[in-house]
């Protein structure tokens, strides 16, 4: 067994959440900087160009890209011949995270459903856990902002709508969602699983690089296909008509029963932030 | 790009169409969704709003708590769809206008008609950039709302696309 201090885990949530805040994801200034160029739309190249001399004012300065610095999702995979000492795990997440928002000047955005009184101090964190194989950990960190996670969708098709009604699916959520979300979007598909883990599965495929192909050729198919109609929507950077409405599509797939066809599209704004850390 | 300084007359309002470019200096005060049912709730029991709400522009945005030395943190415009409900209420006492990000109810839009009024839309997730822009900034009710608060805010240079205008033009 390999004795990790949860300690680590708090550093490196520390250290993860804080640069998420300042710095878009290097597959997400590159998409930008594509779209930029190859937008034909006048007033939303403004916007794109806009964007990308926001990207640099943030990184340059270390002011928050976006000041929804949004809900902390962590996704840890523990290895299983990883024995953790020293606090509890979720304290150590939410202490890393609570430290990051405090230090980094980031909008706490956390509050109660009801009352809707702020945490003040942005936890709880989203945690996910894994149990992996090896004696490592490996810490995902996703700041999430809520304009584009309102817009998200959670379908249960039915098995005979297949692939068609997968892909009508993407296509419908980020039709509806229009310009509200902070186009152009990066979306994640959960395809499969139950009610839950599909969701989850959307989730982490926003962890993907922006551009990366799904192994699975069919499932890479509908990647390429959803892109393609999302791209002829014309909705355009911020909803002001143009040909790049998403940055990609990445999908993930798991198992799901005889009976259903889950379908979750999570909407990621065009502010990709986060990264990841093994320890 | 067309420059305005609010606040800006009906006269000036009539002026500006969906699709201009604009930069915004002068005041403008935020207000997001706990902010504005506060503010309907008032409106609605007939009392004093903290603020003159005639000629006024309510930037729908929350900003990140301000370094030392800087007026503001990054502030950028959060999406606007989710005041639809409010909006009219408050164009109705003499709001001059909003700014925010993406497409409003057909409602908001009558009322913005109605009453003369213009929304602009920001440039949504660039905080860093809105943020720079802001060159004063003071707290001016409900301070309990932390970045949800009514802040007033002094801008130069702020840039912003005219959504709708006072005639039904829509950029979207």
């Amino acid at each position: 067994m390999r004795i990790l201090n949860t300690d680590e885990i708090e550093n490196a949530v520390y250290g993860l959440a804080l640069n998420a805040g300042v710095s878009l994801t290097p597959s997400c200034r590159s998409a930008l900087l594509s779209a930029a160029e190859r937008e034909s739309g006048k007033v939303a190249a403004f916007a794109l160009n806009t964007l990308i001399e926001n990207a640099e004012i943030a990184e340059s300065e270390k002011m928050p890209v976006c000041q929804d610095t949004g809900m902390a999702v962590v996704i840890l995979e523990l290895g299983q011949k990883v024995a953790l000492e020293g606090k509890l795990l979720s304290d150590a997440v939410n202490d890393g995270v609570r430290r990051a928002y405090r230090d980094g000047y980031f909008r706490k955005s956390v509050c109660d459903p009801l009352t809707r009184v702020n945490t003040g101090d942005n936890t709880p964190a989203v945690i996910h856990t894994e149990i992996v194989a090896g004696d490592k950990v490996k810490i995902k960190f996703l700041p999430k902002g809520f304009g584009s996670e309102n817009m998200s969708r959670l379908y249960m098709l039915k098995p005979a709508q297949g692939v068609e009604g997968i892909i009508s699916a993407i296509v419908e959520t980020v039709k509806t969602a229009g310009s509200r979300p902070c186009p152009p979007v990066y979306i994640g598909v959960g395809i499969g699983g139950s009610f839950d883990t599909c969701a989850y599965l959307a989730k982490k495929a926003l962890t993907r690089e922006i551009g990366s192909v799904s192994p699975r050729r069919d499932v890479a198919e509908i990647e390429r296909e959803a892109l393609k109609r999302i791209n002829a929507l014309d909705i355009g950077c911020q909803g002001f008509h143009g040909d790049v409405t998403a940055l990609g599509v990445s999908c993930e797939v798991a198992p799901t029963h005889i009976a259903g066809l889950p379908v979750a599209v999570n909407v990621q704004c065009h502010c990709v932030r986060g990264g990841e850390k093994v320890l | 790009m067309i420059k305005i300084t609010l606040p800006i007359g009906k006269e000036s309002i009539k002026k500006l169409k969906a699709g201009d470019g604009a930069l915004i200096s002068g005041v403008i005060l935020t207000a997001r969704d706990c902010a504005h049912k506060r503010l309907c709730e008032t409106l609605a029991n007939g009392g004093k709003l903290p603020f003159d709400p005639k000629g006024a522009f309510i930037y729908y945005a929350g900003p990140c708590p301000a370094k030392p030395g800087k007026a503001s943190g990054s502030c950028g415009p959060t999406t606007s769809a989710r005041m639809d409900v409010y909006a009219p209420a408050l164009l109705k006492a003499g709001l001059g206008g909003m700014i925010g990000k993406g497409e409003m109810s057909d409602e908001v839009r009558k009322a913005i008609i109605d009453n003369g009024a213009v929304y602009f839309a920001a440039i949504g997730g660039a905080g860093a950039l809105y943020g720079n822009a802001i060159k004063k900034s003071e707290c001016i009710a409900y301070p309990d709302l932390l970045s949800e608060a009514v802040y007033r805010l002094e801008v130069e240079n702020f840039p912003v696309v005219v959504a709708y205008d006072c005639e039904g033009g829509s950029i979207y």
